[in-house]
């Protein structure tokens, strides 16, 4: 079994042909542990335990994290973010993406062996396969068994919790936009509405499927990361690496051949521990390859069978192209330097304008039906309308504030209310009397502050226009 | 559409269809030498792709694909002028939401309906209702603040073209007014000068302290007599007529401007305002909120 997914030309058909589709192949992980299994094991159960837990948050009496679509307002740790704030959203984005290229750069497919969610419920899956079923060798042995009850029964329950899990992710996705209290009260009485069926029943069968049966096929052909993860990797970048001058001739019964001092063999023993642990089914040994998840279970793997005859550890390793071949290299360098300058300026901003957030929102629009207006009393009227939004939860009491040239005058209700959430169109009209002094068309300020919170205030740039000399 | 263009669309949608699923059954299979290399022989910088086969489930999303398209062009238009079986079109979902609007937004505009305007000023969400309507349904020619423009009448002062009572406002918005001053130069004499004197005493009537001026004074009594002609419609005493829609001409509001070029040009041209009737844009439930809106602004702030 040299490579599982070259075309065997034997399986052709009658006339010759060969399917173009190949079969897939079930792979049927074995358990492993170790080091950097348990580092694993500490990832998804984190990454696991936040999807769960953060809808089940309170902060002030709400939800803590909530994505409120219907009213538009996404709701995080008592901070309210609206449409309006959708740069926020596009540059958390940007800054995950550039995360993401700095620990490719760093480590290759670290986050897809450590933190991703498909990797992360396959092996919750793999786990509750492995309690029911046993490992590799009792899961192929059943494969190949005939349906006893036993079979059944294990079988079945398998599917049963696989469905809960499922169950339990759809329902929490959903909790995440529409209140999770509310939504699992209303279980019991069957009370969920049409989409909240749809929705969960969605990300419950997608989970199934997922993590239950599709797993690695989606590293392998569906995930877009794996198309570009190539152009960060470089001959410095770690990757899960296996030693051919240390292992290579391979052989088994190492001990009886290790006289042989003509052609020695190498550390590799062969025992295919390596290829039985990966979770895409490669064969670590033909080197680098696109599928490898740098999920490092073949080192735990192999570090143990090397334990056990009593070689070093490190026959598979994290290592860099460069070292294999015993050239300088060097982890740190100005490409990872480059990305962590970028993350870390980002991010820094980014934290810099969301505590420097104002919650409150005020557009000026001038009225496009005139320039100016002159009153029957001769003064000259430019008339504006202010939107005016409290993005905070809670009632606010605003002043309205005019910055402009000597003579100008607002008339208008100079202080207001607005409830959280709450939006207020202002007709504001600005006007100076001829008579008294000329204004000529200049820049305005409307300043609009809150009488709680002095720091709550937002200036809005118009323009007054006053009739041409 | 023509049955020609309607069967050419079928013909060119069905040959799509049929073609992508001939192609597919029809590479299904290749020759055991064409599986048996190692790589497809394409290079790019010495960067060969190999030679891999596709998931068999690949093929069947492709099929999957496929019939979603059958489904897709059974049920919604798509094959020419056939029309799906679900009937679907852009208009029947536009009146179907504009619809479902009306059925959440309807029990309230009927509690407000159940109030009488002068009442209904009372009830500060439906002055926000009111000022939504407004914004987007008259701001554009009397202005944000309900102030009007040159030629467009103020509605948030006490002077009014054809009656500030609920009843006036809500037919002013409903049926519309059509304002028509004819041009009267002909009847007062046709001469620039005799215009010129109208113009001047119909000054005077809101500003009395005109007659002190000499010139004026002189205008003013020569146009005196040719008022009558005004009369008919503003009045003897030019104070307006509610009836006709015709104004007030001895107060300080002025429609068009109260400068004698301003009153020059209505003598000679005559003027035609026009409020469009709103019955065919806002049900009677909307006009009864925004007429209650327009007499608020007119009425002692309601603080």
């Amino acid at each position: 079994m040299s490579d599982p997914r070259r075309i065997e030309v034997n399986d052709a058909s009658p006339d010759g042909a060969v399917s173009l589709y190949s079969k897939r192949e079930r792979i049927q992980v074995k358990a492993t542990s170790g080091r950097f299994q348990t580092i694993r094991n500490i990832t998804i159960l984190s990454t696991m335990g936040v999807y769960l837990l953060l809808p089940w948050l309170r902060w002030d009496g709400q939800q803590a994290v909530l994505f409120d679509l219907p009213g538009r307002q996404f709701r995080i740790f008592g901070m309210t973010f609206w449409p309006q704030d959708f740069l926020f959203l596009s540059w958390s984005l940007i800054i995950a993406a550039f995360a993401l290229f700095f620990f490719t750069v760093l480590a290759g497919r670290v986050y897809c062996g450590y933190v991703c969610p498909q990797t992360t419920w396959t092996r919750f899956f793999q786990w509750i396969e492995h309690w029911l079923e046993g490992d590799r060798h009792s899961r192929l042995k059943m494969d190949a068994a005939p349906w006893t009850a036993s079979k059944i029964l294990r079988r079945g329950s398998k599917h049963v919790l696989w469905l809960l899990l499922a169950f339990l992710t759809g329902l929490t996705f959903v909790g995440y936009f529409s209140p999770i209290t509310d939504l699992s009260a209303r279980i019991l009485t069957f009370g969920w509405g049409g989409w909240e069926l749809f929705w969960v029943g969605f990300f419950t069968v997608a989970t199934y499927g997922n993590a239950g049966f599709m797993r690695e096929q989606v590293c392998l052909y569906m995930c877009p990361y794996a198309r570009f993860q190539s152009v960060m990797f470089d001959r410095n970048t770690l990757i899960v690496s296996y030693d051919e001058e240390r292992g290579e001739p391979r052989g088994k019964g190492a001990k009886k051949k290790q006289a042989d001092t003509e052609n020695p063999l190498g550390d590799c023993i062969d025992c295919g521990m390596c290829v039985q642990v990966c979770p895409t089914g490669i064969d670590i040994r033909d080197g680098l390859q696109y599928e490898c998840i740098t999920c490092a279970a073949c080192i735990d793997a192999c570090d143990d069978v090397m334990d056990h005859i009593n070689k070093p550890r490190g026959l598979i390793r994290y290592t860099t192209e460069n070292a294999l071949e015993h050239k300088p290299s060097s982890v740190i360098r100005p490409r990872l330097i480059g990305y962590g300058a970028a993350l870390l300026v980002m991010g820094t901003l980014f934290m810099a304008s969301l505590y420097g957030r104002v919650p409150l929102q005020v557009d000026v629009l001038r009225d496009r039906n005139q320039l100016y207006r002159t009153t029957s009393a001769g003064n000259i009227e430019n008339i504006y309308r202010l939107v005016i939004l409290n993005k905070s939860q809670q009632a606010q009491r605003y002043e309205l504030i005019l910055d402009g040239p000597e003579g100008l005058s607002m008339e208008t209700n100079k202080t207001f209310t607005l409830q959280g959430g709450q939006t207020l169109n202002l007709p504001v009209t600005v006007s100076y009397d001829p008579y008294v002094n000329e204004v000529p068309s200049s820049t305005i300020w409307f300043t609009v502050r809150s009488l709680d919170d002095p720091d709550l205030e937002k200036r809005h740039e118009s323009r007054f226009i006053a009739p041409g000399r | 559409m023509s049955d020609f263009w309607s069967w050419f669309i079928i013909v060119i949608v069905a040959i799509n269809l049929l073609g992508c699923a001939g192609l597919l059954l029809w590479n299904k299979q290749i020759s055991p030498e064409e599986a048996a290399k190692e790589t497809t022989g394409h290079s790019f910088d010495g960067i060969v792709e190999r030679n891999s086969p596709l998931p068999r489930w690949w093929l069947g999303l492709f099929i999957g694909t496929l019939i979603f398209a059958c489904v897709y062009l059974a049920l919604y238009p798509g094959l020419g002028k056939f029309e799906g079986v679900l009937g679907w079109t852009s208009a029947n979902q536009y009146d179907s939401e504009v619809s479902l609007m009306e059925r959440q937004t309807g029990p309230l505009f009927d509690q407000y309906a159940q109030v009488p305007v002068e009442e209904l000023i009372n009830y500060p969400e439906a002055l926000a209702v009111g000022g939504r309507l407004f914004a987007n349904n008259c701001a554009i020619c009397h202005g944000s603040d309900a102030r009007g423009a040159k030629g467009y009448p103020n509605l948030a002062d006490d002077d009014w073209l054809y009656g500030g009572e609920p009843a006036q406002i809500v037919t002013s918005i409903t049926a519309g007014r059509k304002g028509m001053m004819p041009p009267m130069a002909a009847a007062i004499g046709n001469t620039d000068e005799a215009v010129r004197d109208m113009a001047i005493y119909v000054q005077s009537l809101s500003r009395p302290d005109l007659a002190k001026d000499a010139a004026k004074s002189a205008a003013i009594e020569r146009a005196k007599p040719k008022f009558m002609m005004c009369a008919a419609c503003h009045g003897p005493d030019g104070k307006g007529n509610q009836m006709l829609g015709a104004p007030n001409l001895t107060d300080a509001v002025w429609l068009y401007g109260p400068r004698i070029e301003d009153i020059e040009h209505t003598l000679r041209q005559g003027r035609s305002g026009n409020m469009p009737a709103h019955e065919s844009l806002l049900s009677p439930e909307r006009i009864h909120v925004i007429a209650s809106y327009v007499y608020s602004l007119s009425q002692p702030a309601q603080q």
